[in-house]
């Protein structure tokens, strides 16, 4: 069945994956939509600017390290080099939840600083990035998820799996949540 | 086989099918058939039953508050009986009045016109017309459902609320919609309103990616973008507007959540308020909210309109006996509306204050979109000139179409000018405008879609005496509910009043606004003729003998009568040519499965019925 499916398919993408590009193009907009609001309210008296916590420099450089680890599992696991695989996808779900916990670590560094971003006394522009990186924070979780879906398969599993397009799924996923947030880093940081 | 191995790719899937011959009838309990069903057809008929029961709600209201501005003065002693505390002496109250309007809006829009239309449409006809087992994702489209159901749920329960359901007005502007004591429906009617309708988002996405992705990737061979029927088109093409317009939606949603419950400042600024003096908030602006509102609220007056732009091409080239006129016009015309749908959302914001100079930038960018539309009526007009027309009912309703397309579109030229916008802003002429062009409009291109489809989805016929009767009453019962709103609102007789009869400069109106609520109530009460036909048949109607009764060259008349899950007993037929080769070289009808130069093969002539070759058919034992 494979073998037919792989014949048919010749040189056309797998739907799960076209589903995933067009969920993508529409995880896109709604950032679009959340940054463009930025830029309109900016303009707007009443904002206030402030300077990024420190920490996301670092975990700008795990979210990258991480892309480059999934790449590698990916490689890896084409290669079928499985317990190289293992480990890399390990990895690359703890350097996710290392950057969630950076992202959170960087508010509480905020916070110090007076910054509030919900409630009395907030200003529309820490609440924007609260929102934003909340949001990319949580699309981050739902990739470890996904990781983690892959990481059980490969140690539970009996039966050797050679179904490369799970991963590359995950893969492209991954990418797309690292590109993503440099989009971010770098519209906050030049905005 | 189990759903699984139908989810897989369509070629896979189909040798598998293939191998096992009637692998589609695999067992299924009445729960995973008719509930938790991931059969693409089955979950388009719950998208139209859900739509349906919306609609005879959101109809219902209309008919309610149309009683309180028919009937200013007249008290109606059986409303508390119906309503229960939202009528007092007789009267519905002005609180109860602001939810009506806004909760028929929502419902009509959101439930009704998106979820029930597309929802089923897409559903139904995609793998159907494409030639494929199911969609990409079987799961994500159940999914989609049951997120649309849910969020039907909750926004049902708003109205059992202490407070009521929300009555801001469907676009759910700040201040009314981010801060809960702005109105009484603000609060907890508010809450459910949100949560119903991110719901409903997530539902939309999910359902829009499956539609893509199948359009895209799954389609028979032989069947290129180009040979695809325009009903097909149609929701592809509002799918791709859903997808990148409903997120933005989201985003809004997003911050209005922060706003009312964890004290941010988006959209609410320091408004003083009586009794608790001025709000902590600093610097918000609702004018923000309108735009990413509108980002998607104008997209989705296409995401309406273009399915039933399809399904009304589709019925029309079947029952003209005609090829459709300028096909590529067609989905060259759908496709610029699609892009310039992302253009013109600040035309619903000429009056906030608007730099002109950008004011103007909009109205030209508005005014563009008259010429695809008018590319398409033209083709409609011309596919219909000397046709061999079959007046069916659906056929009736896709001419109904047309007609309330033109008079609906035609005043949009007006307002699309923000000169002449900043008079008839919130009037009745934006009512009776939208209500034509795409609320009527889409209304009968879901009723033509049913009519035309009917037997498909259910192997039955609806009865057709009631079908005219249902269109005559309808079609005439429209126009007279909104052509009189035009001259209201050109003299200036604003939106949203609970009461006109105590201005003196729109005083003149009670007879006409009586007049208005009486055609209300009677078109309304048509619509039971359409829901006692629709249920009625699905049990008793008579029952379909062959398998193309409308003659159609469209592939999903190919499949069995009883069509199972996978719609090919056999292989999916390949597919050789447009679906509109109607009338040509002395053939009534060439159907898409058959070859060129084929037409008078007796390999063939029963094809037009089957889809599949005599004698694979004789093999098989099937009856056509």
């Amino acid at each position: 069945m494979t073998t037919v499916s792989v014949l048919e398919n010749k040189g056309k993408l797998h739907p799960h994956k076209f589903l995933l590009w067009v969920g993508m193009a529409s995880i896109v907009m709604m950032f679009a939509g959340l940054t463009s609001a930025y830029v309109v309210k900016r303009t707007f008296s009443n904002w206030m600017e402030f300077g990024l916590p420190s920490i996301f420099w670092v975990s700008t450089v795990v979210i990258l390290v991480s892309s480059l680890t999934m790449h590698l599992a990916l490689k890896n696991f084409k290669a079928h080099e499985r317990k190289k695989y293992k480990n890399l996808i390990t990895v690359t779900m703890i350097l996710g939840l290392l950057f969630a916990a950076l992202q959170l670590y960087g508010f509480t560094q905020l916070h110090e600083r007076g910054i509030q971003i919900f409630g009395i006394g907030s200003n529309a522009s820490a609440s924007f990035l609260g929102i934003i990186v909340g949001l990319h924070a949580l699309h981050v979780l739902g990739g470890i998820i996904a990781l983690m879906i892959i990481f059980f398969r490969a140690y539970g599993t009996k039966v050797k799996r050679y179904d490369k397009t799970p991963i590359e799924i995950v893969a492209i996923y991954w990418h797309f949540v690292d590109i993503l947030w440099i989009y971010l880093f770098l519209f906050f940081s030049f905005m | 086989m189990n759903n699984e191995a139908v989810i897989q790719t369509g070629a896979a899937a189909l040798h598998v099918a293939g191998d096992h011959g009637e692998a589609h009838h695999h067992k299924q309990s009445f729960i995973t058939k008719y509930i938790f069903s991931q059969d693409h057809k089955t979950i388009g008929k719950q998208f139209l039953i859900t739509g349906i029961i919306w609609a005879c709600i959101g109809g219902f209201m209309s008919v309610l508050f149309r009683l309180q501005l028919g009937f200013p003065d007249t008290s109606f002693p059986w409303l508390s009986t119906v309503i229960g505390h939202w009528a007092k002496n007789g009267h519905i109250t002005p609180e109860a009045f602001y939810s009506l309007t806004t909760i028929h809006g929502t419902v009509m829009i959101f439930f009704v016109l998106t979820g029930g239309l597309s929802g089923t449409f897409a559903n139904f006809l995609i793998p159907l017309q494409i030639g494929a087992r199911d969609m990409a994702s079987p799961l994500m489209n159940m999914l989609s459902y049951w997120f649309f159901f849910t969020a039907s749920v909750i926004m049902l329960s708003s109205f059992f609320v202490q407070t009521g359901p929300f009555a801001g007005g469907w676009t759910a502007y700040p201040p009314l919609s981010a801060l809960g004591d702005a109105s009484p429906g603000s609060k907890t009617g508010m809450d459910l309103w949100l949560a119903s309708l991110i719901l409903f988002v997530v539902s939309q996405l999910l359902a829009g990616l499956n539609y893509i992705s199948t359009v895209l990737n799954m389609r028979t061979k032989g069947m290129s973008m180009m040979r695809m029927p325009l009903s097909t088109w149609g929701v592809f093409l509002q799918a791709i507007l859903g997808v990148l317009s409903f997120p933005v939606l989201f985003s809004g949603f997003i911050l209005l959540i922060f706003d009312r419950h964890f004290g941010t400042s988006f959209f609410l600024s320091d408004i003083y308020i009586n009794g608790v003096g001025a709000l902590p908030h600093e610097g918000g602006n609702a004018i923000l909210y309108q735009h990413l509102f509108w980002f998607l609220g104008h997209p989705e007056v296409y995401i309406v309109i273009l399915p039933a732009m399809g399904i009304a091409s589709e019925v029309m080239s079947t029952n003209g006996r005609k090829p459709i006129f300028g096909y590529s016009a067609m989905v060259m015309s759908m496709f610029a509306i699609v892009v310039l749908a992302f253009l013109v959302w600040a035309h619903h914001m000429f009056v906030t204050g608007m730099n002109p100079f950008l004011g103007s930038i909009f109205v030209l960018l508005t005014l563009l979109i008259a010429v695809p539309s008018a590319i398409k009526v033209f083709n409609w007009l011309t596919t219909l000139w000397k046709g061999n027309l079959r007046f069916t009912p659906g056929m009736l309703f896709a001419i109904g179409f047309v007609s309330v397309f033109i008079s609906g579109g035609l005043t949009g030229i007006y307002m699309g000018n923000s000169a002449i916008d900043i008079h008839i802003h919130d009037t009745y002429f934006i009512i009776a405008h939208f209500h034509l062009v795409m609320g009527v409009a889409a209304f009968f291109g879901m009723f033509c879609g049913v009519y035309h489809w009917f037997p498909k989805m259910y192997g039955r016929h609806m009865n057709n005496t009631l079908g005219y009767i249902h269109f005559w009453i309808t079609l005439v019962g429209a126009y007279l509910i909104f052509w009189p709103m035009h001259y209201e609102g050109l003299a200036g007789m604003p939106r949203r009043y609970y009461d006109y009869s105590t201005w003196e400069s729109f005083k003149q109106f009670g007879e006409l606004n009586k007049f208005i609520s009486i055609c209300v109530i009677i078109t309304f009460a048509a619509q039971f003729l359409f829901l006692f036909n629709f249920f009625h048949s699905i049990f008793k109607g008579r029952k379909m003998t062959v398998k193309n009764p409308w003659k159609s060259n469209a592939l999903e008349w190919t499949t069995p009568i009883k069509v199972g899950h996978g719609n090919w007993p056999g292989e999916i037929p390949e597919v050789h040519r447009w679906p509109y080769d109607y009338s040509k070289d002395g053939h009534d009808f060439i159907p898409q499965t058959v070859p060129v130069g084929e037409e008078d093969n007796p390999a063939y002539t029963s094809a037009a019925f089957t889809g599949i070759k005599v004698e694979e058919e004789q093999k098989r034992g099937v009856k056509a």
